[in-house]
């Protein structure tokens, strides 16, 4: 089942997503991204009812590009984050709405912080230190809970990810194999192997 | 056909001018000043108030209200303060037009707007104005004294083209060029607000008409940060608190009394 985690640190964001698109009880791909590099210091984690995910996150990341090149700077990943909840409140009273869930992670570069929302498709937007969507939060909530430390190192972070994603695959009936994962700070975004 | 001729209002001339838009500037280079400088740790504002009289009702400006006598400075946003020149009207309606925009952006992106990006709305306008058969331009200047945490603190100024640009320091209306030349000579980089707001009123004292500052004919403004309450802090002077600074600074109106009595 799907799943995906994020967590800050001291000047980052780790943000991790399973990487299975499954339709019904059939596995289809297990080579899917679901983090979307929104901007240079901006990623999205979406899941959800599939087409829903796709296509709001496309639209999320079209329209942010347009701003950026629009107004010379980009949104702030607050600005953001109050957009794209936005834009799910304004779909849910629509005919039909879109049901997707994201973690919002990105790097504040006015104020040099990172900063993680966890949103949910009843445009729910929390700014939390970690988060998760999917059956895997059921685990991962209570160890992140334990074990984050908004000043770790990435090591130390990677390390806590490491054992929320073990965790899911000891416990869970249907647990994901494999997850990407991508890590946002002040250089920008990039892909990390774990 | 009235629209025959109107449409006409704001065409190139045949040596490839646009009359309406000169006029319009030439209609503000005879307002009353509005003086910006730029400091480190704040933006300070001052303007020269035409309307004045002794008949003049401005209980509303003495009490009440966020300060200033509603002629030439307005707080845009909570962030930005607006100080006008040109046509009183035309820059009521920009203001409210400024204020709607900001508040547009506060509910999209539960942020305050950026001040450059507040500048370019107003100008997007504006030049939407010289380019339209049968209207003519805002007769408007404005200065934008703004903060934001991308570029921190800011001052724009935007005149009735559309066009916009960033200052360290710079005046817009009358004797703008006597003040400009005086600011030149006087600003220097990482001036404090306390040294801004002394280089301000001095300007101001030698390019206003009167020989003697006084809160009847000048409005002032000065945007710093409450660190305290992590927000950009706007404040635009009342009459009284004006006339405190002017004897603080040592310009204020000598009593003709005290002067008879002293010689």
């Amino acid at each position: 089942m799907e799943t995906s985690f994020a967590l800050t640190g001291k000047g980052y964001v780790i943000v991790a997503a399973d990487t299975t698109a499954a339709r019904s009880i059939v596995k289809m791909k297990v080579d899917e991204d679901k983090i979307k590099e929104l901007s240079s210091h901006l990623l999205m984690a979406y899941s959800g009812e599939p087409g829903d995910t796709v296509q709001f996150a496309e639209y999320v990341e079209r329209n942010i590009r347009l701003y950026q090149i629009r107004n010379l700077y980009p949104l702030r990943p607050s600005a953001a984050a109050s957009w794209v909840r936005r834009s799910l409140a304004e779909s849910l009273r629509s005919r039909n709405s879109y049901t997707v869930s994201l973690l919002l992670g990105g790097y504040d570069l006015a104020t040099h912080t990172p900063n993680l929302y966890w949103i949910d498709y009843l445009g729910t937007s929390v700014e939390v230190p970690f988060a998760a969507h999917g059956y895997g939060s059921y685990f991962a909530l209570s160890l992140l809970d334990r074990y984050h430390d908004p000043e770790a190192s990435l090591e130390e972070g990677l390390a806590t990810l490491k054992r929320c994603i073990d965790e899911v695959s000891k416990r869970l009936v249907v647990s994901p194999g494999k997850y990407k994962v991508k890590i946002v700070d002040k250089d920008g975004v990039r892909e990390v192997e774990l | 056909m009235a629209r025959r001729y109107d449409s006409r209002t704001t065409i190139f001339s045949p040596e490839g001018r646009l009359y309406q838009i000169e006029y319009a500037m030439e209609a503000i280079s005879h307002a009353g000043t509005v003086l910006g400088v730029l400091a480190k740790d704040g933006v300070v504002l001052a303007a020269e108030k035409r309307v004045t009289g002794k008949l003049l009702d401005l209980s509303g400006a003495k009490e009440g209200g966020y300060g200033g006598s509603g002629e030439k400075m307005f707080l845009l946003n909570s962030n930005v303060i607006g100080g006008v020149a040109g046509i009183t009207s035309d820059a009521n309606s920009l203001v409210n037009y400024a204020r709607t925009v900001a508040q547009q952006h506060l509910l999209q992106y539960n942020e305050d707007i950026p001040v450059e990006l507040l500048a370019q709305r107003l100008c997007d306008m504006k030049q939407g104005y010289t380019q339209y058969g049968g209207l003519r331009p805002f007769g408007v200047s404005l200065l934008y004294a703004g903060y934001d945490p991308h570029y921190q603190f800011q001052l724009y100024h935007s005149d009735p083209s559309g066009n916009y640009s960033g200052w360290k320091a710079t005046c817009i209306g009358a004797n703008n060029g006597t003040a400009q030349s005086l600011l030149k000579q006087e600003y220097k980089d990482d001036i404090s607000v306390k040294d801004a707001i002394g280089l301000v009123l001095r300007v101001m004292s030698k390019t206003m008409d009167s020989t003697t500052l006084g809160s009847e004919k000048l409005e002032f403004a000065v945007l710093t940060y409450d660190e305290a309450a992590k927000a950009p802090k706007a404040k635009i002077y009342k009459p009284s608190e004006i006339d405190a600074l002017l004897k603080s600074e040592g310009l204020a109106k000598k009593d003709e009394d005290t002067e008879m009595k002293s010689t």
